[in-house]
């Protein structure tokens, strides 16, 4: 049978065209606006070569911070994340735990709601005066551990990055559960006959069979993490100073001065570097068939 | 009686500590929501003296949240609807006819799952079409932005819908059209009810797309409304309390009623293969 006659390749052309128009052209047009010193003040936009990249490179700018915090919030809530979620479906599929759905189902929850919202809660919580977790600490008589959470340059990117990790843990959490379900008891009978104790069970079992669930769950999450905007949108906005400040948030920020050079060409850094690991996202993604 | 083993014990406080840390917040803003302004200053578990109903009400006259809802409602809706109908035909051709031309299609596509959206180049192409501040243009947005991950998922689903199907229905003298609305569609339903919920659910909880392409206050979505009140209400945190509440609940409503199709999918998305 003919595949082009019962399998129009005119069915892609809907999802195709939005794609294209709506996403994956900003995305090279952004390169292009890159060079040029497009702004919301002059008509007028000409090209200045390398200029932009320049500025974030060599000046003496806060951009190389917001770089550099984009990398390091990728990296820590990666791992604590993956870290944390392994732990909580080990102990949520073990037979001691009573209610154990019950449990899945509120670590997952966060999961579900919108950061902005976690933002505007965790915003309060962390109120040093009046937020529940300074007077908690305080009612229960640990004063010293108070701080200033979202204020204090030392605390800020930490508060921020525990914000993430209690939102997306029971994600990764979820996906370690579906994964560890698939890994035949058989291994476990085999291992214990041999004497094999709880870690040896973990490191030669559980992990190697666990890797492929693991590595696609990192790349959902380091590409969650270059992109991060909400968040920290509203939770610091970037502060203080610029503590929390991340590649998208500035591009939000020289976005709303009508800096759309720089704008661009920030988003550009991020889209460059994406595409120059697109295959090996796509290859951890569709396993057994990028190989074909 | 059956002895309970001390590990067993142990292990049980940690997972109840896990879930209490998830919980306690959401409890301290659901309290606060009852309690009155003087009381609300200081959050904490205390209950309400006196439970404000009215702190609801006022925040849905003065959050505009009525008209904010059913901007939600829209925009959601229809880019869902959008989505699943544009995803699904794509992904059925793209999983059954497999030459080089429909693979690096397909992952042309699903590389967006990875890929970051350049805004500020998206408002020079939005401008262009005059889709800035008017609804079906955050609508066509929302359907752009979620088409890939919505594609990966039904791609995996149709692989396993078996091809002998399509055959039999040709000969039975369908057309391609017939044959995928009368017969793959029926069969792929438990995936479009996935991709449905999930992308209702993000779409819904967004709000930078709206931040950065709807000035327009009218036709905000629930989440820059509740951003905006609390700008203008940051010393009543009942009211604000409430307005997250309120924002929050019916994603927490098709939480507890789509568990299965959101775990399934959240799952599918990384346990494939």
């Amino acid at each position: 049978m003919a595949a082009k006659k019962i399998y129009p390749t005119w069915f892609v052309t809907g999802a195709l065209l939005f794609y294209v128009v709506l996403f994956f052209l900003p995305g090279i047009m952004g390169i292009g606006y890159s060079f040029t010193d497009w702004n919301a003040y002059s008509p007028e936009v000409n090209f200045v070569g390398l200029e932009n990249y320049k500025n974030i490179f060599y000046a003496n700018s806060n951009y190389g911070t917001f770089i550099k915090n984009t990398f390091v919030f990728t990296l820590v809530s990666s791992i604590s994340k993956t870290t944390l979620g392994i732990a909580l479906a080990m102990l949520l599929t073990s037979k001691k735990i009573w209610g154990k759905n019950v449990h899945r189902m509120l670590i997952f929850l966060p999961q579900v709601m919108s950061f902005l919202i976690i933002g505007l809660v965790f915003k309060n919580l962390f109120h040093p005066s009046r937020g529940f977790i300074n007077i908690t600490l305080n009612a229960i008589g640990f004063d010293f551990l108070a701080q200033n959470w979202l204020g204090d340059l030392d605390f800020a990117f930490k508060s921020v990055l525990a914000v993430d990790a209690w939102k997306g843990s029971g994600y990764v959490m979820m996906v370690v559960i579906a994964g560890l379900n698939a890994i035949s008891p058989t291994y476990y009978e085999a291992a214990s006959i041999d004497g094999a104790s709880f870690i040896e069970k973990f490191k030669y079992i559980t992990l190697p069979l666990l890797k492929p669930v693991i590595m696609n769950v990192t790349v959902l999450n380091i590409t969650y993490g270059f992109r991060v905007f909400d968040l920290v949108y509203s939770l610091t906005n970037g502060g203080p100073g610029n503590a929390t400040g991340v590649i998208n948030t500035a591009v939000y920020s020289e976005f709303s001065k009508g800096n759309y050079a720089m704008g661009t060409t920030l988003s550009s850094l991020l889209f460059i570097f994406i595409m120059s690991i697109s295959y090996f996202i796509l290859k951890v993604m569709n396993r057994g068939e990028v190989e074909q | 009686m059956k002895k309970i083993k001390p590990s067993a014990i142990f292990m049980n406080l940690a997972a109840w500590v896990a879930s209490l840390t998830v919980l306690l917040p959401m409890l301290v803003v659901l309290l606060n929501s009852f309690k009155s302004q003087k009381e609300s200053v200081i959050m904490d578990l205390s209950l309400p003296k006196k439970i404000m109903f009215e702190n609801y009400a006022v925040v849905i006259e003065r959050g505009k949240l009525f008209t904010s809802f059913l901007n939600s409602t829209v925009y959601a809706g229809f880019s869902v609807i959008l989505i699943v109908f544009v995803v699904s035909a794509a992904s059925y051709v793209l999983s059954r006819n497999r030459s080089s031309l429909h693979k690096v299609l397909y992952y042309f596509i699903v590389l967006g799952i990875a890929m970051p959206l350049n805004n500020v180049a998206l408002m020079k192409i939005m401008k262009g079409l005059s889709l800035v501040n008017t609804r079906y243009g955050l609508i066509f947005l929302y359907a752009a932005i979620n088409i890939p991950l919505a594609l990966f998922l039904m791609f995996g689903f149709i692989e396993t819908v078996p091809r002998e199907i399509d055959e039999a229905a040709v000969i039975d003298g369908a057309s391609a059209g017939q044959l995928f609305i009368r017969v793959i569609l029926p069969l792929i339903k438990p995936v479009i009810v996935t991709v449905g919920i999930l992308n209702f659910m993000s779409i819904w909880n967004d709000f930078s797309m709206p931040l950065y392409f709807m000035n327009n206050s009218d036709k905000w979505p629930m989440t820059l409304a509740v951003y905006n009140f609390f700008g203008q209400f940051e010393q009543s945190w009942n009211l604000v309390s409430a307005d997250i509440v309120l924002t929050a609940f019916p994603v927490l409503i098709i939480f507890i009623f789509g568990q299965k199709y959101i775990v399934g999918g959240v799952s599918a998305g990384a346990v494939k293969g």
